[in-house]
C-alpha cells in the first residue's frame, strides 16, 4: 500500500480545477448522497452547466466563490481509492489569491497543472509551475482539459504538453506526465477515452495512484527541531519535537544546535513509556545526559553530521504581501521552530514568471517572485532547501499588521568566508587596516536625541586621533545634508537613511578606519542590519542612555519643545519609539557618568 | 460509496501514527507559544481523540491546558455523565460555561427555532466563555471532512477580539510553519485533527481504546420522528403531539450535540469494529443528523463568521 499522495490542483481561472477534483471525488463514489444533493440544489443557483450538476460546488465551500463561480482559498478534501489515500489541496487560479494557491502547494508531493486546450499555457501556468517548483513539488501531471472542445484533437494535445514541457525543464521539473482529459465527463481522468485511440496511457487517476513519491533515500543523519521543553518537576526534563530526518536510539550522540553543545540521548519517551527507536515523522520527547541547556528552536542532531549554522542567507522568495518588499525593512522570521529578526539586505533580481528571466528590481510586489539576500539577527541552524523541507523553508511576517508576507526557501548560506567574490581582490580591509597599524572597527553610538551621543562621538574621535588612529565620524549633520539630502522621514525614507549609513560605514571599515556612528537609531532591527553588514568583532553597538525626561530637560537645540508643541512630527521619544537595545555591546550612562568616563569605557573596549 | 474500501485491515498503521505525530505536532506549536490556552471539549468523539492527543503530546506532564465545555443544559444526559466522569478521572481541569441569560429568558431549541436558539446557547456562550477566559490559543476538534466551509480553514485559524472568522482574509499557511502571532484580543482556533477523516477518528478510538460516551453504539432508545429525521426523547422537556408515543428503536448517534437538535440513525452497530464498517459503508455525510447545518445556505460559514466553534 503506497503512502497518502498529498497533490495541489493548479493553473489559470475556469481551467477547470475543481470540476476535475469534483469528477474524481463523483467518480470514485466519495460523495454522500446528501452532499449531492446540495450540489443538486446549488447547480440550479449558481451552477455553471445549465442547472446540470456542477461538481465544482462540491469543493468552492464559501459563499462568495458559489456567488462567483470561482475558487477564492484553497480546500482540502481527502479521499481514497481502493489503490491509495490522497489529499487534494483545490487551489484558486486567480493571480490575486496566488498566496492560497501557494498554501496548498507548501505540503503537496505532486502537481495536477490545469491548462484549458483552447488557450494554452497562460501566465498563470507558468507562475503556478515556478511556484512549486521552488516549494519542493517534484512531480507534475500536466491535464489538458476540455479536450472534447477541441473535438480531441492531437495536435492541439501535442503542442501544448511540448510547449509546457519548456517551462517545466527550465525550472527544474524534469517529471512531467501529461494527460489529454475532459474534467467534466471523466475521459482519461478516471476513464479510458473513446476519442482518443492515439492516447494509450492509463488514465490520470491511475497515475497518481501509482506515483512513487518518496524513492528510499540514502540514509540520513538525524535532526529534530525543538517545538518545546517539557518540564512538569525537577526531576524531568525533555525536549518535544518531530524528527525531520534520520533515526534516533538511546544511547546515541547528539549535539545540540547552533550553541554546538555535545550530549548522549538517554531516553525517547511516548505516551506511558519509552521507545527503543523513532524515526522521520515521529512526535517523541527526548531527554538528554547530561541534561544540557537546550530550548525551543534548537535543532537536535546526530553528533558527527553537524548541522550548519548562519545569519546570511541566499533565498528564493515569494511576496505575498499587500504592500510590497523593501529591502532593509525589518520583518520576523519563522523557520522550523525558531523565529528571529530578519531584513533583506538586497534583491538580487526579480524572476519573469513566463519567461523566467532575471529582472532587475528594488522591490517585489505581490505575488512577485524573486532572489534576495537575507540577514537574521543571530545565527540560525539550517539546511538548504532542496535538502529539507523543514529545515530550510521560512516565511516571513510583517511586524506591524502580523500578517505572513513572504514564503522562502534557502539556497545556500552567505558566510563571508566562503563568498567568493570576496576573496577576488588581494587588497583586503585587513590590509589596508595593517598598514595603519590598526583594527578596523564600526562603533555605533544609538540612543535618544540629547541623550550625549555627539558629545561622546567627538571626544572619542579626539582621543583615538591623539593616539594616532585614523577615524572618521558619521552623524545625522553630516550625512543628511549630502549623501541623504534625497531622504524625508517617512518610514521608508528612515529605513533607507540608516541603510546607506550602515553600507558607508562598511567601505570605510574596510579602508581600514575606525568609523563612529552617531545616529538615534531608534529600533533594533536596523541596528540589527547594520550589524549583519559586519564580521563579527568589527562592529559595535553602544548604547548612550538617558531618560526621555533627562533629555528633554537637556534639550540643547529646543527640539523636545518644538515637538511637543506638535511642530514637529515623528519625532523619537515624543511621539515615535525608541526601542532601546536588548544586548548593546556597551551602555553608557549618561545620567552618571561624564563625557570623558563614557570615553574611558569605550577605549577599555577596543583594547 | 464504493464497497471495496471496507477492510479497515487494507490501511497500514503508518498511516494512524503519521496522523498521530502530526495532529501532536500542531498541539505543541500551539501551546508552546500560548499565553493562555484552552480546549474545547464537546464530549463527542472528535473532542475524546484530541483530549488524548494532548496527554500523549506532554506527557509525563498533564495536558498545560484547561478544557472548556459550553453546556447548553441541552446536551444528551448520558453525556454529561460520561463529562463529570472523565473530569473527576483524568488530572485535567475542566471549566463549563452556560449562557445564563439565555436559560433566564427561557430560550429552548423546541420554542425559539434550532438557529435563534444555537447563536444564544453556543455562539454567544462560546464568545462569553472565551471573553472571560481571554484565551489566545483554543484547540478545538475540527475536521476538514465535515463540511465544506471547514476544508477551506486553516489548521491555524485567526479569530478577531470578537472571534469571527474572516475566509476571505485567512493568512497563507505555508508547510508546518504556523505564523502565531497575534494582536490584544485576537485569537487562533486550532484544529490538529484537520487532515482526519471520520473513519480515522473511528480506527484511532479503537486502536487506541479511547472511552466514548455509549450512545456511539446503537441500542434500544425512545424516538419520536420530526420531519423526517429521529430524535431521541431523552427527558420529559420534548413537547409531544397529543396522542404521540416514543417508539422505541435501535439506534446510535453518528455525532453528539444537543438532543433536540442531533438526529440518530437506525443501526446495529455496537461495537468499534461495527461502527467504522458502517462509517466507511455509508452513503450520508456525518454532519447530515445534525439539524443546524441545514438552516439556511452557507449556515455553518455564517455561524463561524459570528464566532461559532
Amino acid at each position: 500500500m503506497a503512502t497518502t499522495l498529498r497533490f495541489v490542483l493548479c493553473g489559470s481561472v475556469d481551467d477547470g480545477k475543481s470540476t476535475l477534483i469534483g469528477r474524481i471525488l463523483y467518480d470514485c463514489r466519495q460523495v454522500f448522497t446528501d452532499q449531492m444533493q446540495r450540489v443538486e440544489e446549488d447547480s440550479h443557483r449558481y451552477g455553471t452547466q445549465g442547472g446540470a450538476p456542477d461538481l465544482a460546488l462540491l469543493m468552492d465551500g464559501l459563499q462568495d466563490e458559489r456567488r462567483q463561480g470561482i475558487t477564492i482559498d484553497v480546500a482540502y478534501r481527502g479521499f481514497r481509492t481502493p489503490r491509495r489515500r490522497f489529499i487534494v489541496a483545490d487551489a484558486p487560479g486567480h493571480e490575486q489569491y496566488t498566496r492560497n494557491m501557494a498554501t496548498g502547494a507548501s505540503t503537496a508531493d505532486a502537481a495536477v497543472v490545469m491548462v484549458d486546450a483552447r488557450k494554452g499555457i497562460l501566465p498563470q501556468t507558468a507562475r503556478h509551475t515556478r511556484i512549486v517548483a521552488m516549494f519542493g513539488v517534484r512531480h507534475i501531471v500536466l491535464a489538458v482539459n476540455k479536450m472534447d472542445l477541441v473535438a480531441w484533437d492531437r495536435g492541439t494535445f501535442e503542442s501544448i504538453d511540448a510547449a509546457y514541457r519548456t517551462v517545466a525543464e527550465e525550472v527544474g521539473l524534469a517529471q512531467v506526465a501529461s494527460f489529454p482529459v475532459s474534467a467534466l465527463t471523466g475521459d482519461n481522468v478516471t476513464r479510458r477515452c473513446a476519442h482518443t485511440p492515439w492516447y494509450r496511457e492509463p488514465g490520470l487517476l491511475a497515475h497518481l495512484e501509482g506515483l512513487e513519491t518518496e524513492p528510499p533515500a540514502a540514509r540520513q543523519p538525524f535532526r529534530m527541531p525543538v517545538q518545546y521543553v517539557n518540564r512538569p518537576n525537577p526531576d524531568f526534563r525533555g525536549y518535544c519535537g518531530r524528527i525531520v530526518a534520520g533515526d534516533v536510539l538511546p544511547g546515541d550522540r547528539v549535539r545540540v544546535t547552533p550553541a554546538g553543545t555535545a550530549a548522549e540521548v538517554e531516553s525517547i519517551v511516548v505516551w506511558q513509556g519509552t521507545r527503543d527507536s523513532a524515526t522521520r515523522g515521529d512526535s517523541v520527547t527526548l531527554t538528554l545526559k547530561p541534561d544540557v541547556a537546550v530550548s525551543r528552536g534548537d535543532v537536535i542532531v546526530a553528533a558527527q553530521d553537524p548541522l550548519e549554522a548562519a545569519d546570511q542567507y541566499r533565498a528564493r522568495l515569494l511576496w505575498m504581501g499587500d504592500e510590497p518588499l523593501t529591502v532593509g525593512r525589518p520583518y520576523r522570521l519563522k523557520l522550523h521552530t525558531h523565529e528571529a529578526g530578519a531584513t533583506v539586505t538586497r534583491i538580487r533580481h526579480r524572476v519573469d514568471v513566463e519567461d523566467g528571466s532575471e529582472l532587475a528590481a528594488t522591490q517585489l510586489e505581490l505575488n512577485d517572485l524573486g532572489v534576495i539576500n537575507l540577514a537574521t539577527n543571530r545565527p540560525i541552524p539550517f539546511a538548504p532547501f532542496d535538502e529539507s523541507r523543514e529545515l530550510g523553508g521560512f516565511i516571513l511576517i510583517d511586524r506591524a499588521t502580523n500578517a505572513t508576507v513572504g514564503a522562502g526557501t534557502i539556497t545556500y548560506s552567505l558566510m563571508r568566508a566562503a563568498n567568493v567574490k570576496w576573496q577576488d581582490f588581494d587588497i583586503t580591509g585587513e590590509v589596508r587596516a595593517d598598514l595603519k597599524g590598526q583594527r578596523a572597527r564600526c562603533l555605533w553610538l544609538t540612543g535618544l536625541s540629547a541623550s550625549g551621543k555627539s558629545t561622546v562621538a567627538n571626544l572619542l574621535e579626539r582621543h583615538l586621533v591623539s593616539e594616532g588612529r585614523h577615524t572618521y565620524l558619521l552623524d545625522g549633520d553630516n550625512v543628511r545634508h549630502g549623501l541623504n539630502r534625497d531622504l524625508g522621514f517617512t518610514e521608508a525614507d528612515r529605513v533607507e537613511n540608516i541603510r546607506r549609513v550602515a553600507e558607508v560605514a562598511r567601505l570605510m571599515v574596510d579602508a581600514g578606519l575606525i568609523v563612529i556612528v552617531s545616529f538615534i537609531s531608534p529600533f533594533q532591527s536596523e541596528r540589527d542590519f547594520a550589524r549583519s553588514l559586519f564580521d563579527k568583532d568589527e562592529f559595535m553597538e553602544i548604547f548612550v542612555d538617558a531618560s526621555v525626561e533627562t533629555c528633554a530637560r537637556r534639550d540643547p537645540k529646543g527640539l523636545y519643545t518644538k515637538a511637543k508643541r506638535g511642530e514637529i512630527r515623528n519625532f523619537t521619544g515624543v511621539d515615535s519609539p525608541y526601542e532601546r537595545p536588548e544586548r548593546p555591546d556597551l551602555r553608557l550612562d549618561t545620567e552618571k557618568l561624564s563625557p570623558e568616563e563614557c570615553v574611558e569605557l569605550v577605549i577599555e573596549r577596543l583594547v | 460509496m464504493s464497497t471495496s474500501a471496507k477492510a479497515p485491515s487494507r490501511y497500514p498503521d503508518t498511516h494512524r501514527a503519521a496522523l498521530e505525530s502530526e495532529a501532536i505536532e500542531i498541539i505543541r506549536e500551539g501551546i508552546a507559544v500560548a499565553a493562555r490556552p484552552v480546549m474545547l471539549h464537546s464530549i463527542g468523539k472528535d473532542s475524546c481523540v484530541l483530549l488524548h492527543l494532548a496527554r500523549k503530546a506532554f506527557w509525563p506532564a498533564p495536558p498545560p491546558m484547561p478544557l472548556l465545555h459550553v453546556d447548553t443544559t441541552w446536551k444528551f444526559r448520558d453525556m454529561i455523565a460520561f463529562r463529570d466522569r472523565m473530569a473527576a478521572e483524568t488530572e485535567v481541569r475542566l471549566i463549563v460555561h452556560t449562557n445564563r441569560e439565555g436559560v433566564d429568558a427561557g430560550i429552548t431549541p423546541f420554542t425559539h427555532g434550532s438557529d435563534h436558539y444555537t447563536q444564544v446557547m453556543k455562539t454567544v456562550a462560546l464568545r462569553q466563555a472565551l471573553d472571560a477566559g481571554r484565551y489566545d490559543m483554543i484547540l478545538v476538534g475540527a475536521r476538514r471532512d465535515e463540511e465544506k466551509s471547514r476544508a477551506k480553514e486553516r489548521i491555524f485559524s485567526l479569530r478577531n477580539a470578537r472571534h469571527k472568522w474572516d475566509p476571505k482574509a485567512q493568512r497563507p499557511e505555508l508547510w508546518h510553519l504556523y505564523n502565531t502571532r497575534l494582536k490584544d484580543g485576537e485569537s487562533l482556533r486550532i484544529s490538529p485533527l484537520s487532515n482526519w477523516s471520520e473513519a480515522d477518528v473511528w480506527r484511532y478510538i479503537a486502536a487506541e481504546a479511547i472511552p466514548i460516551v455509549p450512545l456511539y453504539r446503537a441500542a434500544e432508545r425512545p424516538v419520536v420522528e420530526r420531519d423526517g429525521q429521529l430524535i431521541m426523547v431523552d427527558d420529559d422537556r420534548i413537547p409531544l403531539a397529543p396522542g404521540e408515543v416514543p417508539t422505541r428503536c435501535r439506534v446510535r448517534f453518528r455525532t453528539l450535540g444537543c438532543y433536540p437538535l442531533t438526529a440518530a440513525v437506525e443501526s446495529d452497530a455496537d461495537t468499534l469494529d461495527a461502527i467504522i464498517a458502517e462509517t466507511l459503508a455509508t452513503d450520508h455525510s456525518e454532519r447530515e443528523g445534525r439539524l443546524i447545518d441545514h438552516d439556511s445556505e452557507a449556515s455553518m460559514e455564517r455561524k463561524k463568521r459570528e464566532g461559532y466553534f
